[in-house]
């Protein structure tokens, strides 16, 4: 499905070049569910702008179900397959959110399929969906539908940066529900960007990004077991729990 | 007198719907009126010794909707009309402006509508005006809209203007004046592209004790447009009052925002916001990841901006 080989990105900060993709390649099978992880500053949200296109990569090639996308700008990517929910979604003056929801489905979506999409993110759908998704709405509010208009669509691949962040423990099981399903029922291929436990545990694969570089890859069962406590992705999931 | 096809199309923009000769309406065109309809509870009759009409609108009206577009097609016309509004106590109606200009000449084609409206208690009337300009002539559109509104106790008034598009110029005035329990809730939307310049000033004065006032203006400004916002509220008794000014600067357009509050009693609390900047580069890459380009994502923006 996502095949990536060798990707460098490098930044200037304060004149001197500092890189925070080194040589990172690694893929993504039809219906997996992969969870990157590690600590904070690793590059991988970085790794998710350069796969979306929001960032261009200095080398290296990015292949989506056999066709090239490394020179595909964002909208081309996300018309090639490419979902993605930002870990902090904007706010848009005037914008309902029935209205993004249509945008993000890419077509205009009836009211009750709209309330269904908020209801799995755990919003009221009655009291959201002709509310604007402005700076009337908290950040965790805004997060949620932000997730939303991530499944609004069916995607080859989509990608969720810290999905989990600035979201309250009642809205977050339901989220791992809705992840589950996708996973499991419609076999959509996943990339999952947490520090979270209970998504940690729902991978098929697990990959470990440190100082921009794979640390360490493999199946949630090698990845896990023998883990010391102050292992990175521990370590991570003690300092940004849910 | 019959529209031709492109000033039909002028005046349902105008309309915001098909115009439809049912209910009350008055259609003006190219400084006459073209055609008019009264109801039971609302009646429209001529101006004496100047052009417009004046309009009695019956405390028994619920919910009727009254439609008065102009359509202006003649380059070189300069059309002044003067319409009152006399709206009874206790009465619920909407009224449908607007005007439109179809220019094909030369020269510059101007509209000045002076529109008072006297509002009785209780009342609840929403204004909606429409203004448009198009025409594949080198002519200017012009139009001045003057509104004065009189808000007696406890009526209420929605004031909703919007400037579409391809109007080259123009300078609004506005005053309220609210009385006691009065409430205003007023939106203007304003679109400036090209050379077009706007100059908008809209005075509210708060009179009435628990009057109230919340006044929106959202505009964008491209090319090499110009536009000046002048709200102010003043505060002559115990009353609230909020203006919210957001403009979104495109291109190498000017934006200039001036809020003025004053108040002039101790329990007068009026606040001002204003915010001026370009398009969020973060909506425009989300708009992007759902598979827009680059400037379908900045037309989604200001739709919804200026929704």
């Amino acid at each position: 499905m996502l095949k990536v080989e060798d990707l460098n990105f490098t930044i200037l900060e304060e004149g001197k070049e500092k890189k925070i993709i080194d040589s990172v390649s690694f893929e993504v099978a039809d219906g997996e569910l992969l969870v990157i992880t590690g600590p904070n500053g690793g590059g991988k949200s970085t790794l998710a702008k350069l796969l979306i296109g929001v960032e261009n990569a200095d080398s290296g090639r990015i292949f989506l179900d056999g066709e090239e996308i490394t020179d595909y700008d964002i909208n081309h990517r996300a018309n090639a397959g490419l979902g993605f929910a930002f870990q902090q979604p904007p706010r848009f003056k005037g914008m309902t959110v029935e209205k993004l929801l249509s945008l993000a489905a890419g077509k205009a979506l009836p009211t009750p399929v709209c309330c269904k999409l908020l209801s799995n993110v755990g919003l009221c759908a009655k009291e959201y969906i002709n509310r604007q998704a402005d700076a009337t709405l908290s950040g965790g509010e805004m997060k949620r539908i932000e997730i939303a208009t991530a499944m609004a669509k069916e995607h080859k691949l989509c990608i969720f940066d810290e999905p989990e962040a600035g979201i309250d423990l009642w809205s977050f099981t339901m989220l791992v529900k809705q992840f589950e399903k996708l996973h499991k029922e419609k076999k959509e291929s996943i990339i999952i960007i947490s520090h979270q436990e209970r998504i940690i545990n729902m991978a098929d694969r697990i990959m470990v990004i440190k100082d921009g570089k794979v640390e360490k890859s493999g199946n949630r069962e090698e990845m896990l077991q023998g883990l010391p406590m102050d292992s990175p992705v521990c370590g991570c999931m003690e300092q940004e729990s849910c | 007198m019959k529209l031709e096809e492109a000033e039909k199309s002028v005046l349902d923009i105008v309309n915001g719907e098909e115009f439809k000769e049912e209910g009350a309406y008055n259609v003006r065109y190219n400084g006459q009126a073209l055609c008019h309809g009264d109801t039971e509870h609302v009646k429209i009759k001529k101006k004496e010794g100047k052009p417009g009409i004046d309009v009695y609108i019956s405390g028994e009206t619920k919910g009727e909707r009254l439609h008065i577009p102009v359509v202006v097609s003649v380059s070189g016309m300069t059309d002044v009309v003067y319409n009152d509004f006399y709206v009874e106590d206790g009465a619920e109606v909407t009224i449908v402006a607007g005007c439109g200009i179809h220019n094909a000449g030369c020269n510059d084609t101007r509209h000045d509508g002076i529109h008072t409206f006297h509002v009785g208690k209780r009342a609840n009337v929403r204004y909606e005006e429409k203004h448009y300009g198009e025409g594949e002539g080198t002519g200017e559109n012009i139009l001045n809209p003057v509104t004065k509104i009189i808000l007696e106790e406890n009526a209420v008034f929605t004031l909703d203007t919007s400037q579409i598009k391809g109007v080259d110029s123009t300078n609004r005035k506005t005053e309220v004046v609210l009385g006691r329990g009065s409430k205003l809730f007023a939106t203007e939307k304003l679109m400036t592209h090209g050379n077009q310049s706007a100059v908008s000033d809209m005075e509210v004065t708060l009179n009435g004790e628990e009057s109230s006032a919340q006044i929106v203006s959202r505009s964008v400004a491209d090319g090499t447009s110009r536009q000046t916002f002048h709200p102010r509220a003043v505060g002559n008794a115990m009353c609230h009052a909020h203006i919210q000014c957001d403009s979104i600067i495109m291109g190498h357009a000017q934006v200039a925002s001036i809020p003025e509050i004053d108040a002039k009693h101790i329990d007068a609390a009026i606040i001002h916001e204003a915010a001026i900047g370009r398009i969020n580069n973060e909506q425009l890459l989300k708009l992007r990841t759902l598979g827009m380009t680059e400037e379908e994502a900045e037309a989604v923006i200001i739709e919804a901006f200026l929704n």
